[in-house]
């Protein structure tokens, strides 16, 4: 039954609305609405300090966003063909999706492995399938961004190694991966190690590419998932800068300077819910993490203070029901993340609660960010709504907030205590239960779910995408064959080295390096670790 | 006075995905059962014993990356050989509809797939489990 809850005609003042972040929202906005929330002092020009409303002066008036569609299935090879199909569409970069087993450092051939090969992204066991999923790719053309954390250092080892043997100046060579261990054991959940070692392992990353390819971006920070996970909007920020703070001291404890690899950071944030509580998410993070990086970390360079970001997604806001619906939201998503200045953005399929998105509905994605780039006028005027008395002053109370968050992260003990404790998946899954009782009792409202519900669902068009089990044994196969042809005492020293390096505590990612030129796998270099590092025993905690 | 209705929950497989497991042991554990949660990656065999050693009523799997069948498959002959079949098998997560049917057959009596509502969940077990 459609339970209409009425609220045109309703006397605003009568009920108190609040956003998702629970700060109230008025009726109206005046002047002196954003004098009381601290006035104008952190909004600034684009391009200049503290960079509220862009990180560039011109932005999108001198390049669109990247858009940059998630994608990876299969087998090297079928992911290969995707990618080259999205590309030919005018998609202008790449997020690779991997699989479950390569994303927590098991082989295809390892029994846990059973049914997940291939399954939610492509399977990676060697640096040859690296070759093979680029082939043809202009990796200076294109930047391909690693969705990959638990294994990441490996994988970015192999991506760096795979453009070096195909010939690119590695120091020239740009890209993101993902590399966020700690927001893993919160939401998405493919840590490996425990948490110390997989902070060391972030730490020799963005150490190793500070030196040897300055122009690759080793982390990208992830509000994104904890927000999935249950956060409010000012929590996913705060939440993310306090993560990448404790990413930055890891680093400056090596003797680092700031300006030496801060530029290098980005981060990936979500953009479903309220439009303008979102715009001010963005706007007010990015003046945040400016002023944190120059009053607390003392950065110079204006790159180390600049929040970089791809703001895409949306998961949390699509619908199981009338999953055509989730089409128009995916529009007023990306009109939210191009109205926030995102350097980079990719949408959620419509069809992407159900299963892997198609090749039609993954050009409907990308079509999406097209109209709005070349029929909107999204790119020709920076940062739209500034002056708003809303957005400004939403912007400067959602800056408010997200400093009393990091606050009180940090009067806790810290974000590393607090997630390694359990405590933030904790606070946001008894978050995430209170929005599902929303929901359900149409509290908060839901088209398709709690309101215009369909008694009968109509048949989606919606087409599963296959599972091949015969793809698996052909990944097996070709390890078999990959593991045959590698010089076997090359590789055996390799990963010696591997475990020497992580029992001696100094940098490991010459040796994973090594190890992947020398064809060892992503199962065998784990191995390596775990025997050092040991594994993450997660904390159960309600 | 008779004992909570006592749940297992597991989440199978590598999938990381949680929010929607932890969501519905909140759910149970509001309408007075007991649940026990896994975390995540639980082999078909770590399942099953956990399920004879809790002595559960109910053996739930919250399944959202696919590999929900090569997973019950192995599972079923294992909760078999435990003696578990007087149990009650509940799935849920991203299940397509076209899998319901070798999900039923494999034993699983509750199926949830997304969108199912929390009190539904509850209201089944506590009618099958008496």
């Amino acid at each position: 039954m459609n339970k209409p809850e009425k609220t045109a005609g309703v006397a605003p003042e009568a009920s108190k609305v609040l956003n998702e972040s629970g700060i109230e929202v008025k009726p109206l906005y005046t002047a002196a609405d954003v004098e009381a929330s601290g006035g104008y002092s952190m909004v600034g020009l684009p391009g200049e300090y503290p960079f509220t409303r862009g990180i560039h002066r011109l932005m999108y008036r001198k390049q669109p966003w990247t858009m940059r569609q998630y994608a990876g299935f299969g087998n090297p090879r079928d992911t290969n063909k995707r990618f080259k199909y999205l590309i030919a569409n005018g998609q202008t970069g790449l997020n690779v999706a991997f699989d479950l087993p390569t994303q927590i450092g098991l082989d295809s051939d390892d029994p846990l492995a059973v049914g997940e090969v291939g399954r939610v992204g492509m399977s990676i066991d060697t640096l040859r399938d690296f070759e093979i999923a680029f082939d043809g790719i202009d990796l200076e053309k294109i930047t391909v961004s690693l969705t990959v954390n638990g294994s990441a250092a490996i994988l970015i080892a192999m991506y760096l190694a795979m453009a070096e043997k195909r010939g690119y100046d590695v120091k020239k060579l740009r890209g993101t991966a993902q590399n966020d261990i700690l927001k893993e054991y919160v939401g998405r959940g493919t840590w490996i190690f425990p948490v110390a070692p997989s902070v060391r392992l972030v730490g020799d990353t963005i150490e190793y590419c500070a030196a040897h390819a300055p122009k690759y971006s080793p982390v990208s920070v992830c509000g994104y998932h904890i927000r999935e996970s249950g956060a409010t909007p000012v929590q996913e920020m705060a939440y993310a800068f306090s993560i990448a703070k404790a990413y930055a001291d890891e680093v400056l404890r090596r003797g680092l300077s700031v300006d030496e690899f801060a530029g290098r950071l980005s981060y990936n944030f979500n953009i479903f819910g309220n439009i303008f509580e979102q715009v001010a998410k963005f706007r007010a993070g990015r003046g945040l993490w400016a002023k944190i990086m120059k009053e607390q970390y003392n950065a110079q360079q204006p790159g180390s203070m600049w929040l970089r970001m791809i703001a895409g997604g949306g998961g949390g806001g699509l619908t199981f029901e009338q999953p055509e619906n989730n089409i128009v939201r995916g529009a007023y998503y990306a009109l939210i993340s191009a109205l926030s200045g995102a350097q980079t953005m990719a949408l959620c399929s419509y069809d992407e609660a159900y299963t892997i998105p198609t090749e039609y509905s993954a050009r409907i994605s990308l079509r999406t960010m097209q109209i709005l780039a070349d029929e909107m006028g999204l790119t020709e005027t920076v940062d739209p709504l500034a002056g708003s008395f809303y957005v400004e002053t939403m912007t400067n109370q959602m800056r408010a907030e997200m400093v009393k968050e990091m606050a009180a992260t940090d009067a806790a003990g810290g974000i590393v205590k607090l997630i390694s404790e359990g405590r933030v998946q904790a606070r946001v899954s008894a978050q995430a239960y209170q929005h599902q009782r929303d929901l359900e009792s149409g509290k908060f409202p839901k088209i398709g779910v709690n309101r215009q519900r369909m008694e009968e669902e109509e048949e989606h068009p919606v087409e599963f995408h296959p599972y091949n089990e015969e793809d698996a044994r052909t990944q097996v196969a070709n390890l078999d064959r990959t593991k045959a042809e590698r010089d076997a005492a090359a590789t055996a020293n390799a990963l010696r080295r591997v475990a020497a390096d992580a029992a001696a505590g100094v940098n490991l990612m010459p040796a994973i390096v090594e190890a992947v030129k020398a064809y060892a796998s992503v199962g065998e270099i784990t191995k390596e670790m775990v025997q050092v590092f040991g594994r993450f025993n997660e904390p159960i905690r309600f | 006075m008779s004992r909570p209705i006592k749940v297992l929950l597991a989440k199978p497989g590598l999938d990381g995905h949680d929010q929607g497991a932890k969501i519905v042991a909140r759910a149970l554990m509001d309408a007075g059962m007991e649940v026990i949660y896994t975390g995540l990656r639980q082999t078909p065999e770590a399942v099953a014993s956990m399920s004879l050693q809790e002595d559960v009523d109910v053996i739930s799997l919250s399944s959202m990356a696919g590999s929900h069948l090569p997973f019950c498959r192995t599972l079923k002959p294992l909760l078999e050989a435990n003696g578990l079949t007087d149990k009650l098998w509940l799935i849920g997560g991203n299940l397509p509809k076209q899998d319901h049917q070798a999900l039923r057959d494999l034993g699983f009596t509750g199926i949830f797939p997304t969108g199912a509502r929390l009190d539904d969940i509850v209201a089944f077990i506590r009618e099958q489990v008496k």
